[in-house]
């Protein structure tokens, strides 16, 4: 307590320095006047009194830094302690260099991915209070979340309580009309007071106003500030500029500040208010939108959640045929835009921290190897007098320096793993992971980074003065003294090569069953033969190709022409390309089945005739749609197995009718086909019932080509865009991709890929520290076993056996490091279950490889020891001493 | 000039307490005090004065503060604490013990 106490006041003393020295400064200065009276008072001259007063006082900064010494640090002995400590990694500049590589590793890799989990997890997004935004869905039987239908949401929008802000949005896409010609261009409807709820304000202009999301409103547009950038020049009297979208004028009222990003809509550059209705937003059984909402103060979620679910309950009852099963669903925004990567960053976090340990064990038994082989030079410094306590701070200065090179080396490994992480993201997905570009050193990751640090220095310091503690002076400064050394080194060491060991096992078996998930999933049925296609998304200038004439027109042109291309086998026109998403849904009635208005709900898409044969997609019974199959035929469906499956179980589908919920004689269409499932939802849904129109008789304005070609499908990409311009300089034409690159660069597929490789990475540096730890120890205890080793020869002992006592020390250490490991690895498989995709976290196969990987990497590690054990001459060996 | 006998060693930290008890005492006051109680025999140097003070205050057996002396000078005067009348019982004590031991040995050697 004394001590203690002590402490704080030389803790004071050393912050008032300054204050300490003028004090002291001041308090000699009087003595000195008042001895110099003294003399003055004896009859001395003044200006001997002077001298003779400073010669009895002596030199003034001597005196200074003895009364320094008396109450501070003893800071030069920690100078001491650290120039000691800096010759020592000068002496074995190996050992200084492999050490804070390790830790640099460990410290990097760990703080590079708490980087992307700060951004992501522990940022707020970039709104106002945004603790209190909540994403806003429609929810039925099939969808746990759903878009909003329009019409439903002005009801609700009207009818709510809950809260203080409450507004919706859906993508869109506009032609961008410019001197170089017709640019595609993301965009985003809002209802005007989106950016409001959201607490955005704009960095240029405004926002919505109220009532420009009505009919009739005039045209105005937000521009992002990456749009105004890139797009305008960056030029600052773009407010009350004019634009030409698709073929209408916008007036540019805003630009949106720099920070600013909604990850739904990521890529949207454009926003505009949704003021004239689409065919979709007239009818209110059809659902394209989704909301936001701000909770009022002191509103609850269950509160606001209760709340809609009466108003959609209301709802179902005054519209039954659009609403019944209609429910709502909440969730925190945050939720809705990082949700679905917290698993996958928590379980890289934590293999990043599981290599962190191992590069901390690694490092410390190097310290303990150093320790032994110092244990003389320790002797003799503590025989010479040096206090244990002095001995112990000394390795605290060495594992101190090295936790701090480790940490600047770490922290400069971090910078650059994270922009290479955040650059391997592309731009597409990066869109809508807002938090890949935000990464970086903050002073979150900083903190972070020197927790990690700090926890390692200790550890660092601790390793070898626990093993000062355990030794006498005496034992080391004897000739023969390695016994006692040896025997707690076996303990403490073969303990640490077991931990390193067990960890790399749960890495190994975390990346394994990553690995085995990404395969699976990128090779889980597709349905059609996705290699050789190339895709482009083509837009059509909206009032050129008003009419279904032209639109057909166009349709046959770009498949004859693209046809005619080099290479190319077929060629076809989908409005949604496969491996999407759960979207485009429709909801259906078969003629001649019971109904009570509940919602059938399947994947709509419309496709051209020559469709399935370009994927490949295998037809099952029936036929495919006919090249003169136009509006002027009578409506054809064709369906895929779920479908038939699950809504004529049984029964032939071919001749049958399907409709609308209200089998709107319009709606009615002739099953004439049936396909096996075509993946249409993501890599990990599940298949999905679906229906395909025919494509020449339901005519969208922007759809995708697909051309299968025999050739490289990257190579033929600038042909396709060339030919479509050609065609018509007014098309937007975008995406450029292939079949297998949009499949890789799915979401589920990428963050699969992203957690297999970073894991695998993480798994690849803890076996090499692991089997580097084993075989640390065993080559150790080899070399302090030399002697015995040539004893036992020299009475007759076999090379066999030396070599199988060698390994059999290695075999037990991995047998017990494996044994651990798999154990362990198991439970944390279990934790990361939402992460894989078509295996168990006990999947035997997976630990058997990781088993035999790990088991046969320590083997060999330690045949090399056992080999130099074996081949000791004994006569050497007896004479080493 | 004749050498002075030297400070018996860890005798500084009593003498200076002592000096305390009565009043409090700038640093060279405690000196001046040292040197007129002892009757010119004992000689606290400022070498060893001033980095005892140091270390008394970091025990907290004295505080220090800046006060006018009567020749209107700002110095600092040292107090005695609690803590540090308590220190001078214990050195008291132990130096007395000393002395009493020194002596008894001496006494023997000198009747030998």
């Amino acid at each position: 307590m004394n001590s203690y106490l002590q402490f704080i006041r030389r803790l004071c003393l050393l912050m008032q320095r300054r204050r300490f020295r003028s004090d002291l400064d001041e308090e000699m200065t009087f003595h000195r006047d008042q001895v110099e009276q003294e003399y003055v008072a004896d009859g001395l001259t003044r200006e001997a009194a002077r001298s003779a007063a400073a010669r009895q006082f002596g030199n003034p900064t001597r005196l200074r830094e003895q009364s320094h010494e008396a109450i501070g640090f003893r800071l030069e002995t920690i100078v001491q302690d650290l120039r000691f400590a800096l010759r020592q990694f000068q002496r074995q500049p190996g050992f200084a260099v492999l050490t804070v590589a390790i830790l640099a590793l460990g410290i990097g890799a760990s703080v590079a991915v708490f980087g992307f989990v700060d951004a992501a997890l522990l940022e707020p997004l970039p709104y106002a209070n945004p603790n209190r935004l909540l994403d806003v869905a429609e929810n039925s039987n099939v969808h746990p979340r759903s878009n909003l239908s329009y019409q439903d949401f002005i009801d609700w929008k009207r009818l709510d309580r809950s809260f203080s802000g409450f507004d919706a949005y859906t993508g869109a896409g506009f032609l961008l009309h410019t001197s170089g010609g017709a640019e595609p261009v993301p965009a985003a409807r809002v209802t005007a007071g989106f950016f409001d709820t959201l607490g955005v304000r704009p960095f240029l202009g405004r926002t919505f106003r109220t009532g420009e999301d009505q009919p009739g409103a005039g045209k105005v547009v937000v521009l992002t500030y990456a749009a105004w950038l890139t797009r305008f020049g960056a030029r600052r009297d773009i407010v009350g500029q004019s634009l030409q979208l698709d073929s209408d004028n916008y007036t540019i009222v805003g630009v949106l500040p720099r920070g600013f990003s909604f990850a739904p809509r990521g890529s949207a550059e454009l926003w505009v208010p949704i003021s004239e209705l689409t065919e979709c937003e007239k009818r209110r059984s059809c659902h394209n939108l989704f909301a936001i909402g701000r909770l009022r103060d002191g509103v609850s979620e269950t509160v606001a959640l209760d709340d809609l679910k009466a108003i959609a309950a209301q709802l179902e009852r005054q519209y039954p045929g659009s609403n019944q099963g209609q429910g709502a669903s909440i969730q925190p925004l945050a939720t809705l835009i990082v949700g679905d990567t917290r698993p996958i960053l928590l379980t890289l976090l934590a293999g990043a921290l599981l290599l962190l340990v191992i590069a901390c064990v690694n490092v410390s038994s190097l310290l303990l190897v150093r320790s032994e082989s110092r244990s003389r030079e320790i002797a003799v410094r503590g025989a010479l007098g040096a206090t244990p306590a002095r001995l112990m701070r000394q390795f605290v200065t060495e594992g101190f320096l090295l936790a701090l090179a480790g940490f600047a080396a770490g922290i400069a490994l971090s910078v650059w793993l994270m922009g290479l992480l955040a650059h391997l993201v592309p731009s597409q997905i990066a869109a809508s992971l807002p938090f890949v570009e935000l990464a970086g050193l903050n002073a979150h990751t900083l903190l972070f980074a020197a927790v990690v640090a700090a926890i390692t220095a200790v550890l660092l310091a601790l390793t070898p003065t626990l093993r000062l503690s355990f030794q006498k002076i005496q034992s080391g400064l004897a000739e023969g003294g390695r016994g006692s050394a040896g025997r707690l080194w076996r303990r403490l060491g073969a303990n640490l090569a077991v931990v390193e060991l067990a960890v790399a096992v749960v890495l190994l078996t975390g990346a394994g069953l990553l690995g085995k998930s990404f395969y699976k999933l990128l090779h889980v049925e597709m349905g059609f033969d996705a290699s050789h296609i190339a895709i482009v998304n083509v837009q059509l200038p909206d009032k050129a190709y008003a009419t279904d004439a032209a639109r057909l027109e166009v349709y046959r042109t770009i498949e004859r022409r693209l046809g005619a291309l080099p290479g190319v086998e077929s060629v076809a026109i989908t409005d949604t390309l496969p491996v999407g998403c759960f979207c485009n849904t429709d909801w259906i009635r078969i003629v001649g089945k019971p109904f009570h208005g509940e919602h059938n709900e399947v994947v709509e898409r419309d496709v051209s005739p020559s469709y399935m044969a370009t994927l490949k997609a295998q037809l099952i019974r029936g036929r495919m749609f006919r090249e003169d199959e136009d509006k002027t035929k009578p409506p054809v469906i064709i369906i895929n197995e779920s479908l038939a499956r699950k809504y004529f179980p049984g029964e032939d589908p071919i001749g049958k009718k399907i409709g609308d919920g209200a089998l709107d004689p319009k709606s009615l269409r002739e099953v004439i086909g049936v396909v096996a499932d075509i993946r249409e939802g993501a890599l990990d849904d599940e298949m999905l019932p679906g229906e395909y129109f025919d494509g020449y008789q339901q005519l969208d304005i922007g759809f995708s080509v697909l051309v299968r070609t025999a050739q490289s499908e990257n190579s033929i990409l600038p042909d396709m865009v060339s030919t479509l311009h050609n065609i018509d300089h007014g098309f937007g034409v975008y995406g450029e991709s292939t079949m297998i690159d949009q499949i890789e660069s799915t979401q589920s597929a990428l963050l699969h890929r992203f957690a297999t490789w970073l894991v695998g990475g993480f798994a690849m540096a803890a076996l090499v520290l692991g089997v580097v730890g084993l075989y640390g120890v065993i080559a150790y205890s080899v070399s302090q076993r030399t002697r015995e080793i040539g004893v036992r020869m020299a009475l007759g002992a076999k090379r066999g056996t030396v070599y199988r006592m060698v390994m059999r020390q290695a075999a037990w250490l991995t047998a017990v490091g494996l044994a651990i490991g798999l154990a362990c690895s198991v439970g944390t498989s279990l934790l990361m279950r939402s992460l894989l995709f078509g295996v168990q976290a006990w999947d035997l196969p997976t630990l058997a490889g990781v088993a035999t990987v790990l088991g046969s990497a320590s083997l060999a590690a330690s045949f090399l020891p056992a080999h130099r054990a074996a081949s000791v001459n004994p006569t050497d060996a007896l004479r080493t001493e | 000039m004749t050498k002075k006998p030297e400070l018996l060693p860890g005798t500084l930290d009593m003498l200076i307490l002592k000096t305390l008890t009565r009043a409090p005492l700038h640093g060279y006051g405690i000196a001046q005090q040292i040197k007129r109680l002892s009757d010119d025999v004992l000689t606290v140097e400022e070498g060893s004065l001033y980095p005892g003070l140091q270390r008394l205050l970091v025990q907290g057996w004295v505080k220090a503060e800046w006060k006018m002396t009567e020749t209107n000078r700002r110095a600092r005067f040292y107090t005695l604490t609690a803590a540090g009348r308590k220190q001078l019982g214990i050195e008291v004590s132990q130096f007395e013990q000393m002395i009493a031991a020194i002596s008894r040995v001496m006494s023997d050697a000198l009747e030998a």
